[in-house]
C-alpha cells in the first residue's frame, strides 16, 4: 500500500467503520425486535410452552437435532416436526426409545413425566407456528 | 524468550495441544455413530460426544489465544506480564472447571447435571455451543476477565502497538459479547437471535481481530518485515472483518423468524465477508516474500501461510458457498454447514493458535527453532492434517449435495433418516480421513519430544 494512506489513516477507518456498522446493527436491531410480535407466535407462549422449551432443553434435544436449521445434523428437523407427525406420534415415539435395532441410530429414553411430554409437544407446537420465510421447503424438513 | 514472564505461555500452549487430542477423539466417536448408529449406545450417547467435541474446541482454542497473548504482550510491550502468578492461577482454575464440566457431560445425565448446577435459577443450559452449566459460564466470565485485566495492566505500563490494541479490543469484544450466553427468554426467536450475538460475533467478528493480531505477530518476528507496512495491513484487514461481519450477523436470520428485510442485509454483507479472508492470503504470502530474513523456525512459517489459505477456503469460500439466502433456503442445517463449520475452524482458528504455538513454544524452551528432524515431522504433520480436514470438507459438502437434493429438490422427498442412509459412503470415507488426521495430530505431538544432537541455535 502507498505512503499516502499511512497506518494511522488505516487506524481511524477502522474504528470508524466498526463503530458505524455496529451503531447499524443496532438500528436494525431495534426494528427486528419492534417488527417481532407480527412474525414470532410470542402471543401463544404459554406456562405450558415454557416449561416445554425447559424440557427441549435440559435435555440437550439440539445435541442431536435441528430446530428451525439449527443445532446438530444427526437426527430429523423438528422445527415443523408437529406439522409432520402431530402430537400422539411424536409422544408414542419419545416413549419408545431406543428402539434398539442394530447398528441405527439410538435416541436416548430420558423418561420425561405425561405432563414433561404434553409441555414439550406444546413448545414444538408454537415452534411451528413461527412466520420462518416459509423455511423449510418442505415438510421433510 | 525477552521476558521471563512469557513463560507463563507453557502451560497454556500444552493444555491447548492436550485438549485438541481429545476434541478429535471425540469427533471420531461421533464420525462413527454417523454410521454405526449404536455405537457407545447408551454409554456415551451422540449429544453428549458432540458437546464434548465442540466444547473442547471453545476451551482449547481459548487456551491457545490466552497463551497467545501472554506470550506476545509482553515483547509488544517491552515490559514483564503485569501477573505471571495470576495468570498461572487463571490457567488452573480454567483447566479445573473444564475437567470438571466435560466429566459432567460424560458421567451425569444432562437433565440431572442442570438440577444440580442451578439451572433452574436462571436457565442458560440446553442450547447449542451454549451447554455449560451456570457455574462453568460463571467462571468464563471470572478467567476471561482475570485475563483481560491481566492484559490490559501489561499494555497500559508499556509501548502500545497496534497489535496489543487490536488483541486487547478481541478480547473485551470476546467477553463482552459472552455475556450474551445468559440471556435466554422463552420467546425462540429472541432466544436464536441474541445466542448468535456470542456465538456469530464471537467467530466471525471479535476472534477474527485476534486471530489477525496473532499472525500479524508472527509475520513480524519470521518475516522481518516493517512492523509499519504489517501494521497497516491489519488495520485494513480488520475493518474490512467488522464492515462485512457485523451485517453478516444477518446470514443466520433468514429462516428462524426474523423479518425478511434480513435476506437483503444478510446475503449482501456475508457475500463480502470472504474479502478480508482473501487480503490475509494475499497479506501473508507477501510478507513471507518480502522477508527480510530466513528466520531458523520454517515451520512456523508454513502454519502462517497455510492458516491465511485455509481461512479463507474454510471461512470465506465454503462460507460464501451457501450464504446466499435463496441458496441457503435449501442447505440451512445441512451437512453443508458441516463441511464450512469444520474447515473454518480448522483454517482460521486451530491453525493459527498452531502457528502461535509452532512459533513460541521452541524459544519458550530456549532455543530460537526446533532441530531440522523435528520441524520436518511438524510440517509432515501440517500437510496430513490439514488435506484430511480439506478432504473431510469436500466430503460432507458431497454428502450435503445429495442430502438437499433427496431431502428437499426432488419433487418426491425423502424422510431424513432415509437420505442419510444413503449418505453412508460419504460418511465412512469422512471417518478414514478422520483416522489420518488424527495421525497427523499425533505426529505433531511426537514432534515435540523428537530430541535431535544438532539444535538450531539463534
Amino acid at each position: 500500500m502507498s505512503a499516502i494512506f499511512t497506518k494511522s489513516m488505516a487506524r481511524n477507518v477502522f474504528y470508524g467503520g466498526g463503530v458505524f456498522f455496529f451503531l447499524l446493527f443496532l438500528a436494525l436491531t431495534f426494528d427486528s425486535m419492534r417488527v417481532l410480535p407480527t412474525r414470532d407466535n410470542s402471543q401463544n407462549i404459554t406456562a405450558n410452552v415454557e416449561h416445554g422449551k425447559k424440557v427441549w432443553e435440559t435435555n440437550n434435544c439440539i445435541g442431536c437435532h435441528t430446530l428451525l436449521g439449527e443445532g446438530a445434523y444427526f437426527a430429523p428437523e423438528l422445527g415443523n416436526v408437529y406439522k409432520r407427525r402431530g402430537p400422539a406420534f411424536i409422544k408414542g415415539w419419545i416413549q419408545g426409545m431406543p428402539t434398539g435395532v442394530p447398528g441405527r441410530r439410538q435416541m436416548p429414553q430420558f423418561n420425561l413425566t405425561e405432563q414433561e411430554l404434553d409441555d414439550l409437544i406444546e413448545f414444538l407446537k408454537y415452534t411451528s407456528e413461527i412466520d420462518t420465510n416459509n423455511w423449510p421447503p418442505n415438510i421433510e424438513g | 524468550m525477552k521476558y521471563a514472564s512469557q513463560a507463563v505461555a507453557k502451560p497454556y500452549f500444552i493444555a491447548a495441544i492436550a485438549l485438541f487430542l481429545g476434541q478429535i477423539l471425540f469427533g471420531l466417536i461421533m464420525g462413527l455413530q454417523y454410521v454405526v448408529g449404536d455405537f457407545l449406545f447408551p454409554a456415551i450417547p451422540f449429544n453428549v460426544a458432540r458437546m464434548v467435541h465442540t466444547n473442547l474446541l471453545i476451551v482449547w482454542l481459548l487456551f491457545g489465544f490466552m497463551g497467545a497473548s501472554y506470550y506476545l504482550i509482553p515483547e509488544e510491550s517491552e515490559t514483564e506480564l503485569f501477573s505471571p502468578k495470576l495468570a498461572i492461577i487463571t490457567f488452573w482454575v480454567f483447566l479445573v472447571a473444564g475437567a470438571i464440566t466435560v466429566l459432567g457431560y460424560l458421567m451425569v445425565p444432562y437433565a440431572s447435571l442442570a438440577k444440580w448446577t442451578g439451572n433452574d435459577l436462571l436457565n442458560t443450559m440446553g442450547r447449542e455451543f451454549l451447554e455449560q452449566p451456570l457455574p462453568t459460564k460463571v467462571g468464563i466470565v471470572l478467567v476471561a476477565l482475570s485475563w483481560l485485566f491481566n492484559i490490559v495492566m501489561t499494555v497500559l505500563k508499556g509501548r502500545k502497538t497496534a497489535i496489543s490494541m487490536v488483541l486487547t479490543l478481541g478480547m473485551l469484544g470476546l467477553a463482552a459479547f459472552w455475556l450474551f450466553s445468559f440471556y435466554n427468554p422463552v420467546n425462540l426467536v429472541k432466544d436464536k437471535f441474541y445466542w448468535w450475538w456470542v456465538v456469530h460475533l464471537w467467530v466471525e467478528g471479535v476472534w477474527e481481530l485476534i486471530l489477525g493480531a496473532m499472525l500479524a505477530f508472527v509475520l513480524i518476528k519470521v518475516t522481518g518485515v516493517d512492523r509499519e507496512v504489517i501494521e497497516k495491513w491489519l488495520y485494513v484487514i480488520i475493518t474490512m472483518t467488522l464492515v462485512t461481519g457485523i451485517i453478516g450477523t444477518g446470514h443466520h436470520y433468514f429462516y428462524i423468524g426474523l423479518p425478511e428485510y434480513w435476506l437483503w442485509w444478510g446475503s449482501i454483507f456475508s457475500a463480502l465477508e470472504p474479502i478480508p479472508f482473501l487480503m490475509m492470503t494475499i497479506f501473508a504470502f507477501n510478507m513471507v516474500n518480502k522477508r527480510r530474513r530466513d528466520h531458523p523456525n520454517k515451520a512456523a512459517v508454513i502454519w502462517a501461510l497455510g492458516t491465511s489459505v485455509v481461512a479463507f477456503l474454510g471461512a470465506g469460500l465454503w462460507g460464501f458457498l451457501h450464504t446466499l439466502a435463496p441458496v441457503n433456503y435449501y442447505t440451512h442445517g445441512t451437512q453443508l454447514t458441516a463441511a464450512h463449520g469444520h474447515l473454518a475452524f480448522y483454517g482460521a482458528y486451530a491453525l493459527v493458535v498452531l502457528t502461535m504455538i509452532s512459533y513460541a513454544m521452541p524459544i519458550l524452551r530456549g532455543r530460537a527453532a526446533n532441530s531440522e528432524k523435528a520441524q520436518v515431522m511438524e510440517m509432515w504433520s501440517f500437510w496430513l492434517m490439514t488435506v484430511s480436514m480439506f478432504v473431510i470438507a469436500l466430503l460432507l459438502t458431497g454428502a450435503g449435495i445429495v442430502q438437499v437434493w433427496l431431502q428437499r429438490v426432488s419433487e418426491t422427498p425423502m424422510g431424513f433418516m432415509a437420505v442419510q442412509d444413503q449418505l453412508a459412503i460419504f460418511y465412512w470415507a469422512r471417518e478414514a480421513v478422520g483416522v489420518v488426521f488424527l495421525i497427523g495430530l499425533l505426529l505433531y505431538i511426537w514432534s515435540f519430544f523428537v530430541k535431535d544432537k544438532s539444535p538450531v541455535l539463534a
